[in-house]
Order: structure tokens, then C-alpha cells, then sequence
């Protein structure tokens, strides 16, 4: 009995050692490969430091300012939104700075334009573009490893600043964590993630077209501001040059107007991330557009539940998803069947 | 010995209306060391890269190692190692990283890598330095260390696009050699591309000459300058310690020794042109006769003369070219 034991225990090191060994053998794939290499080179850069600490203290500020406030808003039963204290955390300002999520809202592109405007063409210009498709890699593995690390580095960065305001919010108010707040805040986090990875895609695009990282950070920091400044008052200038007076029109036109006006507005991908955050932040936003009276009528003036805002926010999200898909698309397209040339 | 392991069929790449390479054949045996010479713009670059996959052909296939590049260049690039004529690295790891990196990327197994890519940095003559981060790395260190990349996946291939450029000479005496050793210690096939003739001229079996997108001419060098030189027969000049005569009393008796061209006797030096090699008999035949030889020099065509030869037909072509192209113009705009 004692042999036979002794013989299962040696059986069963053996089965140890024959399962341990081949995955050991195992090779890690090319593309996890240059994922790793592109994380621990964002890392280690100078530039992702400075941009970190860009964010931090923006985050740090508004969670300042919020907090200083915080009581008078929690206090204001006027506001639907007044229960959820962690979503005020967010939201709450005395009007010195913005909120947090409408800093992101300029500066994430910053983020993402500084992650990937020299992915490719710098690869490129040292020669070392060249030495890496020489190896049996796939041309689009590549591309996916540049956007993915520089998309797992800043995942990292905000699930981190957004767990950290929650376990921070715990600590100094003791205040419970609804579950849908919770909800929230991390579709929040996801919103963002997503907005990023849009001028992420967009910077690589850029990069992949442009040969001097120079121009093509130019070209890509030009489209932000573009969009950021420039877009609502040109869009202003057209609308007050085409449109008849408003006060020639029944209301019906009006509405109908202003509706396809911000729909033209929605075109600039902030516009998009400033409405998917708002809604998900402020459970009483019920509606991006106008609303009439009649609509208005029966209305309780209370929060909607986390399924209700998403669905109100869908066309952003998807909106959002879909230019990102674009830029990447593009990129594929520009890259796959181009000459490698140092 | 005749077992192809490159084969170029009809193989074209245009830039808009330029030919870079204009219906290439070509094929390399497998453990030859292989030179493509050309001037510079004359498509070498191109037909590599096409060899690897990494730029389209607008007609014509590349097989390497039985894979077509342009379907399969996955599998072709496992079998072949490329170094690029301006080699690049991540100047914020270190060599020995730079080169852990590359045999990551060639699915090696972790346990192995380091060990590996260690031996490989000794084969190359890095073992000094390949703590150093490679921005600190001379030229001659980079192009080393471009090989040890190339090495470490164990190719059947080597392809060396221009591998001497920027070398001081005996750095490239060095790597020549090391070129060398390898390809005949581990069976690889080496080709090589360079402008340098004397460079290839030191390693290589077998030799394409590449203008403008054609491959003029391949094969040894001694064929070539056989072909090529052909019409001048082989040239032997002997100097004596004492002028000679005008008329030479001997002239007579030295052609009949046969396969003599023509005899030329210029003070001290005697000029033979003959059909084959006749430098042994002719010596023999002046010592019987009592002269003191000084020296005697056979004329043997180097590359250089190769060359020459080929670019000055070229270039006399190409200007006849321009001439009927710009005639044509000339005619259809009249029209």
C-alpha cells in the first residue's frame, strides 16, 4: 500500500512537470510581444510622465473644489441628483474650474494625440520599422499593438484615478456607494477610455500618413483644437447665415431647426463625450435635445435609472465607436500594402 | 550544388511610369554567397524588398525557400534573415535588449532567449558591449549587431543590403570575413547587395551586375571577365634588365609558338596577346634564349574593369534612348 502510494505521488510529479514544461515552451505570441514592448516604452517615456502628472493635478483640483462644496450640494433637495454623493464628487464645481470630466473633455485628446502621433513614422525613420516587419510578424499586428498599449496604458491610468476618488470618497465621508453609482462612475470611466482611444486611433492615422512626427503631431493637435474652438462658432456663423429669423417661425420649425443643429454640433467628437458623460453623471438629464411642455408635462423631476441614461447616451457611444473604427480602418488601409522603406 | 533556393521569375516593379525592375530572372543556389552589384537607383533595394514581401511586385513571382513572398511572406521571412542597408535600433534599451526583442519576435522559447542572444552577441564580437544602450554604438557596432539580429533566428537566408556602407576598411575586411565563415560553417546562403566591387569581388561565388532594373550579366567573375574580355585575348607583359632591338630577332620564333595574337616590344618590355594563356611557355621560351627577366605581369580583369565596361555601354544606351524619346515628342507635337 505504501509502494503504491509512493508510486501516485511520483506519478503525479511527473504529470506536474509534463504539464509545467510545454508551457514553458510555449513562445508568447508576436503581438503580446509588442504590446508589452509598447506599454514599457510609454512608461518609461518622459512625455506619459508629464502627461500623468498633467491629469493627476486636474483630478486632484476638481476633487478639491468639489469636496470644499460638497455639503451645500448634497444639502440642495431642490436637486433630484442630491442623494448620489459620489456622482456629486464628479460633478460638483463653485464655478472657479470645471468639473473633471469637461477637463477630460480637452484633455484626453491631448492624451491620446501625445500616445500615438509618432507611433509608425518614427518606427520609420530610424530604420527600425524595417527590422521589425523583416521578423514573421503580421503587418496589422503592428498597428493593434500600438493602439492596444497605448490603450491598456490609459485604461490603467483612469480605472486608477477613478477607483482612487471612490476609495478617497469612502474614507473621508463614510458615506455607503450605491450600487448604481458605482455603475456609473465605471461606464463613466469606460466613456472616456473610449473618447482617448479616439484620438488615439486618430494620432496613429496620423502618423501612418505623415512621415515627420512633427507634422503629423501638428495635423493631429489641429484637428482637436478645430474641433474644440473653432467648430461651435463656425457652425454659429453658418447657422445665424442661413437660418430665417426664429421669430418668423412656429414653434414646430424651431424645434425642428434646433434639432438639426445639434446634430451638426455632434459631428465634433467632445460634443459627443461631453453629452455621454453629463448624462451618465447627472441621473436627471432626460433628454440631449429640447423638450416641449407637453412632454415635459407629466414629468417627475427624479433621477432615471442607469439603463434609461445609457440608452439616451447609445447614439453617442456608438457615434464615438464608429470613428474610432473609421481612423483604425483608414490606418489598415494606408499601411497594409505600403512599401517598407527606411 | 543546383538546388534553388531564390527564384526570380519576370519579375517587374514600376513607380508610376519609372521601372525599378524591369523582368528579372534570376536564381541562387543554395550556400552560394550571392553579390548584386549596381550603381545606386538601380533596384537592388527594390528586388529585396520584394524578395521579402515587404513592397509588391506589379508582375512577376519570388520564391523563396519554396514560399511565394508576395502570398506567403510570413513564412518566408522565418526562413530568411534581412538586415537593412541603414539599420535601426530602440536607442532606449540596450543591444543585448534590442536583440532579446527580435528573438522574441521570432516565437523563440523564453528559457532559451537569453542564453542565446549572449552566444549569438559573442559570434559577432559584441560580448564587450552589449550592456550598452545602442545609441552609444559606433557604426561598425550597429552593422554588427544588424548581423547578430540576422543570426539569431537561425536563417537558411542572409540577404545584406549594402552590409559594408560606412565601415572604415578594416572593419569591413572583418565583417567580410565574418560574412564568410558563417555562410560556409553553417550552410547559409548569403546574398548581398553593394556598390562596393572590391567588397564583393572578396567573398562572393557568384556576381549579377544590375542596371537600371536588368541584370546585365550574372555568373563568377573570372567567367565574366572571359566573356567580356574575350576579343582581347590574355595579355602578358614581360620586362627584361636590357633594351632590346627594334626589330627583335626572336619575334618570328616566339609566334610560332602558336595561339599568339600579336608581339609588341617597347625598349625593355615585351607585350604578348594571345588567345589562351600562354605566360608559362613564353617565359620558358625567353629564359632558353638567355634574357634576364624582371618581371612578368598577366593582366587579369578585376571587377573595376567589369563594371566600367558595363555602365559605359549603359550610359551610351541610355543617351541614344533619350535622343529617340525626345525625337518622338518632337513629332507628335507637330502633329
Amino acid at each position: 500500500m505504501k509502494s503504491q502510494l509512493a508510486f501516485f505521488k511520483d506519478l503525479s510529479l511527473k504529470n506536474k512537470i509534463a504539464v509545467n514544461e510545454p508551457k514553458m515552451r510555449i513562445p508568447t505570441s508576436p503581438f503580446q510581444v509588442m504590446v508589452n514592448k509598447e506599454i514599457a516604452d510609454h512608461i518609461r517615456s518622459w512625455r506619459f510622465v508629464v502627461l500623468i502628472v498633467l491629469i493627476t493635478l486636474t483630478f486632484i483640483a476638481s476633487m478639491y473644489v468639489s469636496l470644499s462644496n460638497i455639503g451645500a450640494a448634497i444639502n440642495n433637495t431642490n436637486d433630484p441628483d442630491h442623494v448620489f454623493l459620489y456622482l456629486k464628487l464628479l460633478t460638483t464645481t463653485d464655478n472657479t474650474i470645471p468639473p473633471f470630466h469637461v477637463f477630460l473633455s480637452f484633455l484626453g485628446p491631448l492624451l491620446g494625440i501625445a500616445l500615438g502621433f509618432d507611433a509608425i513614422n518614427s518606427e520609420q525613420n530610424s530604420g527600425t520599422l524595417t527590422r521589425i516587419l523583416a521578423q514573421p510578424v503580421y503587418r496589422d499586428n503592428l498597428l493593434l499593438a500600438k493602439f492596444v498599449g497605448g490603450l491598456v496604458v490609459v485604461s490603467t491610468l483612469f480605472i486608477t484615478l477613478v477607483l482612487l476618488m471612490m476609495g478617497g470618497g469612502l474614507l473621508l465621508t463614510g458615506v455607503r456607494i450605491e450600487p448604481q453609482e458605482l455603475v456609473r462612475i465605471l461606464a463613466f470611466g469606460a466613456i472616456t477610455i473610449l473618447y482617448v482611444g479616439f484620438w488615439l486611433s486618430l494620432a496613429i492615422l496620423m502618423s501612418v500618413r505623415f512621415r515627420q512626427a512633427a507634422t503629423s503631431a501638428l495635423t493631429a493637435i489641429g484637428v482637436w483644437i478645430f474641433f474644440t474652438v473653432f467648430y461651435q462658432m463656425v457652425v454659429n456663423l453658418i447657422v445665424r447665415a442661413f437660418l430665417p429669423d426664429p421669430n418668423l417661425l412656429n414653434q414646430a420649425e424651431i424645434i425642428s431647426y434646433n434639432d438639426i443643429i445639434l446634430n451638426i454640433l455632434r459631428i465634433a467628437p467632445n460634443q459627443l463625450y461631453t453629452d455621454a458623460t453629463t448624462t451618465l453623471l447627472m441621473p436627471s438629464v432626460r433628454s440631449l435635445g429640447p423638450i416641449t411642455m407637453e412632454q415635459m408635462a407629466g414629468a417627475v423631476p427624479a433621477p432615471l435609472p442607469f439603463k434609461e441614461s445609457l440608452m439616451i447616451v447609445w447614439p453617442q457611444l456608438s457615434g464615438l465607436l464608429a470613428a474610432t473604427v473609421a481612423c483604425f480602418a483608414l490606418c489598415y488601409y494606408l499601411f497594409m500594402r505600403r512599401e517598407i522603406r527606411s | 550544388m543546383n538546388d534553388p533556393i531564390i527564384q526570380l521569375k519576370g519579375l517587374s516593379k514600376c513607380y508610376g511610369t519609372f521601372k525599378a525592375v524591369d523582368q528579372l530572372d534570376l536564381t541562387i543556389n543554395k550556400g552560394e554567397i550571392f553579390g548584386l552589384l549596381g550603381p545606386n537607383g538601380a533596384g537592388k533595394t527594390t528586388t529585396i524588398l520584394m524578395m521579402l514581401g515587404l513592397t509588391d511586385p506589379t508582375s512577376g513571382t519570388v520564391q523563396v525557400c519554396g514560399y511565394d513572398s508576395t502570398s506567403n511572406p510570413i513564412a518566408v521571412k522565418r526562413k530568411v534573415g534581412y538586415m537593412p542597408d541603414s539599420v535601426g535600433f530602440y536607442d532606449n534599451m540596450t543591444a543585448l535588449e534590442n536583440l532579446m526583442y527580435i528573438a522574441k519576435l521570432n516565437g523563440m522559447p523564453e528559457d532559451e532567449i537569453s542564453s542565446r542572444a549572449i552566444a549569438t552577441m559573442k559570434q559577432v564580437g559584441l560580448e564587450n558591449d552589449m550592456h550598452k544602450k545602442t545609441s552609444a554604438y559606433s557604426r561598425g557596432m550597429k552593422q554588427r549587431l544588424g548581423l547578430a539580429d540576422v543570426l539569431i533566428k537561425r536563417p537558411d537566408v542572409i540577404i545584406l543590403d549594402e552590409p559594408t556602407l560606412g565601415i572604415d576598411p578594416a572593419g569591413v575586411k572583418d565583417f567580410l570575413i565574418l560574412i564568410k565563415q558563417l555562410s560556409k560553417q553553417q550552410g547559409l546562403t548569403v546574398l548581398l547587395s553593394s556598390h562596393h566591387l572590391h567588397h564583393v569581388q572578396q567573398v562572393c561565388d557568384r556576381v549579377g551586375i544590375f542596371v537600371t532594373g536588368k541584370l546585365l550579366v550574372e555568373g563568377n567573375i573570372n567567367t565574366l571577365s572571359g566573356n567580356l574580355f574575350n576579343k582581347e585575348g590574355y595579355t602578358t607583359r614581360i620586362t627584361l634588365s636590357e633594351s632590346l632591338a627594334q626589330p627583335w630577332e626572336h619575334e618570328m620564333a616566339l609566334q610560332a609558338l602558336g595561339n599568339i595574337k600579336q608581339v609588341a616590344v617597347d625598349n625593355n618590355a615585351i607585350e604578348v596577346s594571345c588567345f589562351q594563356d600562354m605566360t608559362p611557355a613564353i617565359v620558358r621560351f625567353l629564359v632558353q634564349k638567355g634574357y634576364d627577366i624582371m618581371s612578368v605581369h598577366k593582366k587579369e580583369y578585376g571587377l573595376d574593369d567589369i563594371y566600367q565596361q558595363y555602365f559605359e555601354n549603359n550610359s551610351t544606351e541610355n543617351i541614344t534612348n533619350e535622343k529617340s524619346v525626345s525625337f518622338f515628342q518632337r513629332s507628335f507635337f507637330k502633329k
